[in-house]
């Protein structure tokens, strides 16, 4: 069993990085349908985990502790069979 | 007065921090991560600069789960004094021990370079030997010092006097040097006994290396 994480900066929170790719996208000309950029990182975490459920349970627990910042940052979680 | 200063792999100031403590007339004890508890006669702990771990996932997630860090919750707990700098800030965000997160300088620049800082609160061991509205010059060496905190945050850090410095030039004008809220440069908890900043003032003790302010911060700490 597989778990993909993305964790990327919630809203509210200025996401320079997706920011700078979105001008450096618009110099390129993509500027008419380019709407907004984000940037944010994927985790896959390989388990050995029986259910899907569970899987869900300890990679969460993984991200509240540990992968995401939760001040700052969200996440979502992937589990694939 | 005994100084312990953490050590982590990556960390690069922790002989920095010890030249500064002892030029200022301290013990200094510099404690591997992987040890347990802390020298039991420790007055302030420091967790110096550097990248801990690379900074890899995020500066200062991995260090703060070393096996050193129960024994740093349990002395901040009891109200021991810690000063984080630089990534010591970060580390002490990720563990909890004060409140709000870092991201990634706002231009995505490494700052590196000497910035003037003004002293917005002296009600506290660190700062107590500066009048407020001092203005000091201390280097700065960071990627991550964008430091974040929500509204409600922010409040209660104004509220409890808990912001101890905010960037400035030289006529201590405040300005915003890489997307701080508030322009902020260093805070403190609650009960004033932790303290943190991202500029590095144990690199301002020598006038030939530009300035001796930092000897006016860390001596906040020799009277006990």
């Amino acid at each position: 069993m597989k778990a993909i994480v993305n964790i990327g900066l919630k809203k509210g929170v200025l996401d320079d990085q997706g920011k700078a790719t979105h001008h450096a996208l618009d110099t390129l000309g993509f500027k008419d349908i380019v709407k907004d950029v984000r940037i944010g990182k994927q985790i896959i975490i390989e388990l050995s985990s029986s259910t899907e459920e569970a899987a869900r349970t300890e990679v969460t627990n993984m991200c509240e502790k540990l992968l995401a910042n939760t001040v700052i940052e969200d996440y979502s979680i992937e589990i694939i069979g | 007065m005994n100084v312990s200063v953490l050590q982590f792999p990556g960390t690069n100031c922790e002989y920095d921090t010890q030249y500064a403590f002892e030029k200022l007339g301290c013990t200094v004890n510099i404690i591997w991560h992987k040890e347990t508890t802390l020298p039991s006669n420790t007055d302030l702990l420091v967790i110096p600069g550097g990248f801990s771990y690379g900074d890899y996932l995020r500066s200062g997630a991995i260090a703060r789960f070393a096996s050193i860090m129960d024994a740093v919750q349990e002395y901040a707990a009891k109200g021991g004094k810690i000063l984080g700098i630089c990534n010591g800030f970060q580390i002490l965000l990720e563990a909890g021990l004060l409140p709000g997160a870092m991201k990634r300088n706002d231009k995505l620049h490494f700052i590196s370079k000497i910035v003037p800082l003004k002293v917005v609160s002296n009600n506290n061991t660190f700062l107590q030997k500066l009048e407020l509205g001092d203005t000091l010059n201390i280097p700065v060496a960071h990627h991550d010092g964008n430091y974040f905190i929500d509204d409600a945050g922010l409040e209660d850090l104004i509220k409890n006097d808990q912001i101890l410095l905010r960037y400035c030039d030289e006529d201590s004008k405040e300005i915003n040097l890489n997307g701080s809220v508030s322009n902020i440069a260093g805070i403190c908890n609650k009960d004033k006994n932790i303290f943190a900043l991202m500029p590095h003032p144990e690199r301002a003790l020598e006038e030939i290396l530009g300035s001796t302010d930092g000897i006016k911060m860390l001596e906040g700490f020799l009277n006990k």
